[in-house]
């Protein structure tokens, strides 16, 4: 259905186009030159971080054969026997992924009690002083900011060796991380209940109690939940420091070259990370959906 | 309501009405039921949730050997440590520890720049609005997460196998986990969009690929400009830890430095580390808010 488009009389034309184009090229300039600020970055970052293409394309193949040799040889007539030779240590590495979770586990409840212990001094609606809600935000960014595995690092010496240098490292990670989001829920809650619990003569734990945690809890649940999916991921390479968990198994056998073990343990190592995902995932959206909050 | 609040307030008035209502607390009882009396469900939910997660709690304690002397003795232990740790000093190696810091950088930035080049045309074919068809975006859909769930410290030990020891693993161990998240992200980007722009194109004769340069990149670009920013803030956190395992980066001294006890060194590297972060986080956080003013990303 083509109609025709009356032409623009030729003056007005030429203000338009040259009004466009200028309109563009502002724009046209910035894009070329972040442009080029990215690629002289990424030159600079290349510099520092050795980067040697030429190794990389010479050895691309090594991760093509590297990926080839985890895969664990099949005959057509036993697959069960092969599958067993496979999964040669299924049930110590199963007692290990155990492990693993429990150690997410612990550090998540240890760390998401501290951090709610410490949101509400922290949050900006509720602390009673300001220096307080300074330290305890000054505190949680500490706990943020220094990877949980540093942490693992100095407690595998102080604590010895074990997974439970691995549940405080993630505690601490986790208290840092959670208190923050923790605080920002808090800040956003509605006043309001708060207002009135005060008005009645309330002391400042009765108002949290009664005023803010009905309307904090389910996005704390919330919070708390993804935040253990994460640990779940965090456990599993605790064990290349000796903090416990699979990581341990997993580092010796990719540092012996013990091809089938590594794609037998990262597969187990996927395969509970994404079955964690989508069981919190859906326990999350219960959890949001129940309460209709947030 | 307990009886914490019974404090002598009633001269200034602000305990009266708590004081008040407690008088007649049974009345208020027989006239609103409902506000004293929790449903039997919801009351078995708040008695038994918490009960099973402490009871699973203790469980994990005994399953990983928790003991008492060993907590004690270790957070004597951490106290000396501690002690230690004071002055924090360079001992001499500020320069080499600068150096490291900027090789940690280089890591974080390249890493995040690969994975985000990698992840953008790939995000398009697992976005419902693009390509319809369920295999394809459903079968991307699951590679992003089996390459996410696998952690960035995996892939570096990975890459080392094939690239050697040293930052260059880093980097691609970095691009390899950020590219599952960024297609996930990416992908939910292009999907939010707003199907008007690409309507328009069509309606003006505009082909497939015109509907998405036009009208679907312009839309996504700032989201995504600012999902990189934001990754590029956490990456400089991994990237300080990648060392661990032999990929370059700050992580080599920190281990290193850690398991000789050299612990001045090491809160002075730890404060460096933090100095770096937060002069990041500064910078990602003002260019975010430029690109997209006070909105939430994800």
């Amino acid at each position: 259905m083509a109609t025709a488009i009356p032409v623009l009389p030729e003056p007005q034309a030429r203000a338009l186009a040259s009004a466009y184009a200028a309109a563009v090229s502002v724009r046209r300039w910035r894009g070329a030159a972040v442009l080029v600020t990215i690629i002289l970055l990424a030159l600079v970052s290349g510099y520092l971080a050795h980067v040697r293409p030429v190794t990389l394309i010479a050895n691309i193949g090594n991760f093509g054969s590297f990926i080839g040799r985890t895969i664990p040889d099949f005959s057509s007539g036993n697959v069960l026997a092969d599958l067993r030779a496979w999964y040669w240590n299924f049930p110590a590495w199963l007692g290990l992924l155990g492990q693993t979770i429990l150690i997410a586990y612990l550090g998540t409840l240890m760390g998401a009690v501290a951090a709610f212990t410490l949101c509400f001094v922290a949050s900006a609606n509720l602390a009673r002083s300001r220096w307080s809600r300074v330290g305890a935000r000054r505190l949680l960014e500490f706990c943020r900011t220094v990877p949980d595995i540093v942490f693992a690092l100095i407690f595998v010496i102080a604590f010895g060796l074990g997974p439970m240098a691995g549940v405080f490292a993630l505690a601490i990670h986790t208290t840092g991380a959670l208190g923050k989001l923790f605080a920002e829920v808090v800040e956003n809650i509605d006043m309001k209940p708060v207002e009135g619990l005060q008005a009645t003569g309330a002391s400042w734990i009765q108002t949290v109690r009664y005023g803010v945690l009905p309307q904090v809890a389910p996005g704390f649940a919330s919070y708390a939940l993804l935040r253990f999916e994460i640990n779940v991921r965090g456990a599993g390479v605790m064990g290349f420091v000796g903090a416990g968990g699979i990581g341990q198994e997993f580092l010796v056998a990719i540092r012996n070259f013990y091809y089938s073990d590594v794609s037998a343990i990262l597969l187990m190592i996927i395969a509970t990370v994404i079955i964690i995902d989508l069981v919190t995932e859906q326990v999350r959206h219960r959890l949001i959906g129940f309460e209709g909050t947030r | 309501m307990s009886e914490i609040a019974t404090t002598a307030t009633e001269e200034t008035g602000r305990g009266r009405l708590s004081a008040a209502a407690r008088a007649d607390l049974a009345g208020l009882k027989a006239r609103h039921p409902e506000a004293f009396r929790l449903s039997p469900k919801s009351r078995a939910l708040a008695i038994l949730v918490p009960l099973a997660i402490i009871a699973v709690a203790f469980a994990a304690m005994v399953a990983l050997d928790f003991s008492l002397i060993r907590i004690l003795n270790g957070l004597s232990r951490l106290g000396r440590f501690a002690v230690l740790m004071m002055p924090p000093a360079p001992e001499g190696r500020f320069f080499v520890f600068l150096g490291a810091l900027g090789e940690t950088l280089g890591i974080a930035f390249l890493g995040t720049l690969t994975a985000a080049l990698f992840a953008f045309p790939v995000a398009f074919l697992a976005a419902r609005n693009v390509i319809p068809n369920i295999f394809v975006h459903f079968g991307t859909r699951r590679a992003f997460d089996v390459i996410r769930s696998v952690d960035t410290l995996i892939w570096a030990l990975m890459w080392i196998n094939v690239v050697g020891l040293g930052p260059f693993a880093g980097v691609l161990a970095i691009a390899c986990s950020d590219f599952g998240s960024f297609g996930k992200l990416f992908s939910e980007a292009i999907e939010a969009t707003d199907g008007k722009a690409s309507e328009g194109i069509a309606a003006s004769g505009g082909s497939r690929v015109h509907q998405v340069r036009f009208g679907l990149v312009p839309g996504v670009l700032p989201v995504i400009a600012s999902q990189v920013l934001y990754y590029f803030e956490s990456n400089t956190r991994s990237a300080t830890i990648i060392g661990i395992v032999g990929a370059g980066g700050v992580g080599i001294y920190l281990t290193e430095l850690i398991r000789v006890l050299e612990l001045k060194q090491v809160a002075f590297l730890i404060l460096m580390i933090l100095v770096t972060v937060a002069i990041i986080d500064f910078i990602s956080t003002r260019l975010r808010l430029a690109i997209i003013g006070n909105k939430k990303i994800v």
